[in-house]
């Protein structure tokens, strides 16, 4: 049995060809059509991809028509764009998948979810048979494996998550901090939404106009504060989200001394996302206080994908010990099969759902 | 004997020292149960060691440095243990088991094992004195650590340099409460291990008297300043080190007048 993958993604086609080979990828049609034993088709944002076993060499031809959201000649042609794996080399591009290594953002766990999701679905339907399931199954434990034993899924990669990280690394537990919130953006409604989701309850919103603050208070379950009291706010505050439209910076070391007399054993977290900025960069300076703005808060996630980006020779290690145990057992396997006992020589009682 | 067991103990703690630089160097360090087993077994070892000696000499084994190094030691392993599983399982462990390895190797190596005879009977005052002492050093020992910790995370997040370690490191709040918990615990047992020392019942030297208090109003001012917000946070922590690096000086001044002056 020859086990394949044939597929599109963004590493190697742009979201026109992802999106017209993505109109309906029905595991169905190359079941029938192409002549596989077992099919699976996992679609994402970035990938497209078909995952099969067949007795005889499928085409990727074929499978790329019944991909295409309409078979026509130039389906066909652009059928050039699809890789294909075979065998290990199969097994290999779905653990790097599974495991995050071949995402966008590497270390992504998304793809994950999406994979089961795919499998299941496959398996529901009954085009995912023995050997998808082994393979699928292995693919789970590799992932889960290179997110235990590599810090490739550590750090934030984007602004608003990166924000929220640097507010637990503060402060712990966020449930029972204070946050203003200046300046009713986007940004700073995605920022006060990420920190609402990590259990902070005490939220300020401060805006010139007062019904977009009412507003946005509203949206995120917080208090809307006159634009002229967000000083006094400022010396109860823990975390300080300011985006306004300012030309001059609102907070400067100056203003905010006085501020801080009181409160010298408690840190001061502020996100200035405003451009140009609302916080004077000197106040980064002061004693307790801890000043990120939007190029900082994007340094810091550009460190992070670094760090990712260390931990993938560690995660290929991995994979590579289970692609050649994982080709050892299927060679194995199917050395001492006959036809009638598929599923038994696999070592596979009827799948479960509880594997996944 | 007893040497065996201390060289295993110490073998225990620098296998966690060894596991946490490889784990740091390779960037996959993550907090687990292997550098609490392994700095369990090493005070098991030290426990086991320090019980047999103190069998032999019908006293605290408290008589001489290489004691004195041996017990403190202990003391910080001990606070370790105690000090609560947020702690054990982050990098403190990772942090602690430096200092008993260079406590413990120092006293192996260096010939300072003499045993000196013995011209009175056990004093059980002084025994309680210098052991309660110890055991506040350790508490001592542990509110540094943590400060060293508060310190590299709080450099980080000033100078928004995150490194892998950053990731370890418990959050600053929880890293101050750590250090004043400690130095409340630490300030305690060496103020009954002071006052204990009034009830030796011996004259004790002026000049170690006057040290330990300038330690002990030292360690006071701090937990003051930090009462009564006058130091911030990271002023706390630098001199919680400055602190530690006062109170060893004085216990290797206290040790070695001790051995070169005998009390009568």
């Amino acid at each position: 049995m020859n086990l394949f993958c044939v597929g599109l993604s963004h590493h190697t086609a742009n979201v026109e060809t992802r999106e017209r080979f993505a109109g309906h990828a029905e595991t169905n049609c190359i079941l029938r059509r192409a002549g596989c034993a077992e099919a699976l088709v996992l679609t994402t944002c970035n990938r497209v991809e078909v995952y099969g076993a067949a007795e005889a060499r499928v085409p990727t031809k074929e499978i790329a028509c019944c991909l295409a959201r309409k078979t026509d000649n130039e389906s066909r042609e652009d059928a050039t764009e699809f890789y294909r794996y075979e065998d290990a080399d199969c097994a290999q591009h779905l653990f790097r998948v599974a495991s995050g290594l071949d995402s966008m953002v590497v270390g992504e766990t998304e793809i994950l979810g999406q994979a089961k999701k795919a499998y299941e679905s496959a398996r529901a339907s009954g085009a995912a048979g023995p050997y998808l399931h082994r393979l699928f199954q292995r693919a789970f434990r590799v992932a889960k494996q290179v997110r235990t034993h590599t810090e490739i899924t550590r750090g934030s990669v984007s602004v608003g998550s990166v924000a929220v990280d640097l507010a637990q690394r503060i402060f712990g537990q966020l449930s029972n901090r204070k946050v203003l919130v200046l300046g009713a953006g986007e940004t700073s409604e995605r920022t006060a939404r990420a920190l609402v989701s990590r259990g902070v309850t005490d939220l300020h919103v401060s805006n010139r106009s007062s019904e977009r603050a009412q507003e946005l208070a509203r949206l995120v379950g917080g208090q809307a504060v006159r634009f002229d009291d967000w000083p006094e706010q400022c010396r109860a505050i823990d975390i300080l989200i300011t985006s306004t439209s300012s030309e001059t910076p609102l907070l400067t070391p100056e203003n905010l001394a006085p501020m801080l007399r009181d409160r010298i054993d408690r840190p001061l977290f502020i996100i200035d996302i405003a451009v140009p900025r609302d916080v004077h960069p000197n106040v980064n300076e002061m004693e307790g206080v801890y000043l990120y703005d939007i190029d900082s808060l994007q340094s810091v996630a550009e460190q992070s994908l670094a760090l990712r980006r260390q931990q993938i020779s560690v995660a290929e290690a991995i994979i590579a010990e289970h692609v050649a145990d994982f080709g050892k057992s299927i060679s194995r396997k199917s050395n001492c099969k006959t036809p009638s006992t598929d599923h038994r020589a696999l070592g596979e009682t009827p799948l479960r759902t509880s594997e996944l | 004997m007893d040497r065996l067991l201390l060289i295993l103990s110490t073998l225990c703690f620098l296998a966690a020292v060894v596991r946490t630089i490889v784990a740091l160097r390779a960037g996959i360090f993550r907090p687990g149960q292997f550098n609490f087993l392994a700095i369990g077994l090493g005070f098991i070892f030290q426990t086991a060691f320090l019980s047999i000696r103190g069998h032999t000499l019908g006293r605290c084994p408290l008589t001489n440095l290489f004691e004195v190094f041996i017990f403190l030691a202990w003391s910080v392993a001990l606070i370790y243990m105690l000090v609560g599983p947020a702690y054990r399982l982050s990098l403190m462990g990772a942090f602690t088991a430096p200092l008993v390895v260079l406590l413990q190797g120092f006293a192996l190596i260096t010939p300072i094992d003499v045993r000196h005879p013995v011209k009175l009977p056990a004093n059980p005052w002084l025994e309680f004195h210098a052991s309660i002492s110890l055991v506040s050093y350790g508490a001592f020992a542990l509110a540094c650590i943590a400060a060293m910790m508060y310190l590299v995370q709080e450099r980080q997040l000033k100078t928004h340099q995150l490194h892998s370690i950053f990731y370890h490191l418990p959050p600053l709040t929880d890293l101050f409460g750590a250090i004043t918990r400690l130095l409340w615990w630490g300030f305690a047992l060496y103020t009954i291990g002071l006052v204990s020392g009034f009830f030796v019942g011996r004259p004790l030297p002026y000049g170690q008297v006057v040290c330990a208090f300038g330690v002990w109003l030292l360690y006071g001012a701090i937990l003051q300043g930090r009462h009564l917000r006058r130091l911030a946070p990271k002023h706390v922590a630098a001199l919680c080190i400055i602190g530690f690096s006062a109170a060893l000086t004085l216990l290797w001044g206290i040790t070695f007048t001790a051995q070169t002056h005998p009390l009568p």
